[in-house]
């Protein structure tokens, strides 16, 4: 059976992809930024996850309004990342799992999640940019894993709260450690924190409540369970609801975790970046 | 569309919420901005602004925003930010030029009050 062997958390600001096709990792307004990653890139060298589960959320390429699905699971061979409307390069192809995509789908429909299954999905920003995070060079690093996609609608209220969030990390957990092969997996959480880029209240960023975010997502997920979802929004700003994909990461790690790295940074672009990787208990 | 007698939401000032009302009332605004992923759209909007407006049906509210560049009201006729920020970029902004305009500030002002929150 297949072993999860933790999960990692990232921002996913647009403005990184740029800031990494130009090497500003020395940069002053970039360093605090890249410097939460050495930690992660030592760990993935240490124990070479076969699979990488990558929960994000869409932001207008994959999906638009006339079809919003909830919760979708990509099923293709492959993933493309195509342009988001600005022109920028795409990163070639992500090469997929879709046994193991279909594995996901059937056990966690068994357990009661209506899953929008995906067997053509255009992945943007909020996959590509923690991936080449973590795998410098993605997809062409020699250590690339293969990929599924899991995207959560964050673009359109209702939302799913966060207590879905957190159960839906927990069946999708149940449903990785069935899968029958010997392998070893990650799961990402992308996006957040604190951020709002529109409106009169653009530019909002709430230190204090990323903190308690940080601090209860380790050991007390449940607790965040309590915030509603307009709570959300006001805390965290209107695109701060991109935390949900942390929740959705963090229930597939199961109770017991260690910290093994944190980084928080404000600002990168609009937002309060964090990074947070835990490993599972062995 | 109106949902008289229910309230999903709280009032949380300078925010909008984008629920199924604002995602009605934006449709055709969003759809533009959507096909803004494809090079040959931004071409056709930027070639003929009015008639690729008209073909998408905007309403007047929404090409007067347009016209305008005016975003606070771009969301009020029920735009996403995720959609307008497609169109935002073929007018060149920034997401801190964005942020600026919607928030009565130079850009640089708008930087300075992220780094404020530090
Ligand atoms: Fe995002």
């Amino acid at each position: 059976m297949a072993t999860v062997l933790g999960g990692i958390t990232t921002s996913h600001i647009p403005a990184v992809g740029n800031a990494i096709q130009k090497e500003l990792y020395d940069d002053p307004y970039w360093k605090p930024f890249f410097d939460g990653y050495p930690k992660v890139h030592a760990w993935i060298k240490e124990h070479k996850p076969d699979y990488c589960i990558n929960i994000y959320n869409d932001h207008g390429l994959g999906f638009f309004l006339d079809r919003m699905p909830t919760f979708a699971i990509g099923a293709a061979h492959e993933y493309r990342n195509e342009d988001e409307g600005w022109g920028l390069p795409s990163l070639d192809p992500f090469p997929g799992a879709p046994e193991l995509s279909w594995h996901i789908i059937e056990s966690m429909v068994a357990d009661h999640f209506d899953i929008t299954s995906c067997q053509e999905l255009a992945v943007d920003h909020g996959f590509v940019v923690p991936m080449q995070l973590f795998w410098p060079g993605a997809p062409h690093n020699p250590d690339m894993p293969k990929t599924v996609p899991i995207s959560a609608n964050t673009v359109q209220h209702p939302i799913p709260t966060l207590a879905r969030a957190l159960e839906f990390g927990r069946a999708l957990g149940k449903a990785l450690r069935s899968f029958p092969e010997d392998a070893k997996i990650v799961i990402l959480g992308t996006g957040g924190l604190s951020h709002q880029l529109d409106g009169q209240r653009a530019g909002f960023i709430n230190k204090e409540f990323d903190q308690y975010c940080l601090e209860n997502i380790v050991s007390n997920p449940e607790e965040l369970t309590k915030v509603t979802r307009m709570e959300l929004v006001e805390k965290a700003g209107a695109q701060g609801t991109e935390f949900l994909m942390w929740m959705m990461m963090r229930g597939a790690l199961g109770d017991d975790v260690t910290e093994i790295t944190r980084n928080y940074h404000i600002p990168i672009s609009n937002t309060a970046a964090g990074t947070l990787l835990l490993e599972c208990a062995a | 569309m109106d949902q008289p007698g229910y309230d999903y939401h709280i009032d949380i000032p300078g925010t909008t919420i984008f629920d199924g009302k604002q995602a009605m009332k934006g449709y055709a605004l969003n759809k533009m901005c959507y096909d803004f992923n494809r090079a040959e759209n931004r071409e056709g909007f930027k070639a003929d602004e009015e008639g690729w407006m008209e073909k998408y049906g905007l309403n007047e509210g929404q090409k007067q925003a347009i016209r305008d560049r005016d975003i606070l009201k771009m969301i009020e006729e029920g735009g996403n930010i995720y959609y307008l920020a497609k169109l935002a970029g073929i007018f060149k902004l920034s997401v801190q030029d964005v942020g600026g305009l919607q928030t009565g500030r130079t850009t640089e002002e708008f930087q300075d009050y992220l780094k404020s929150q530090a």
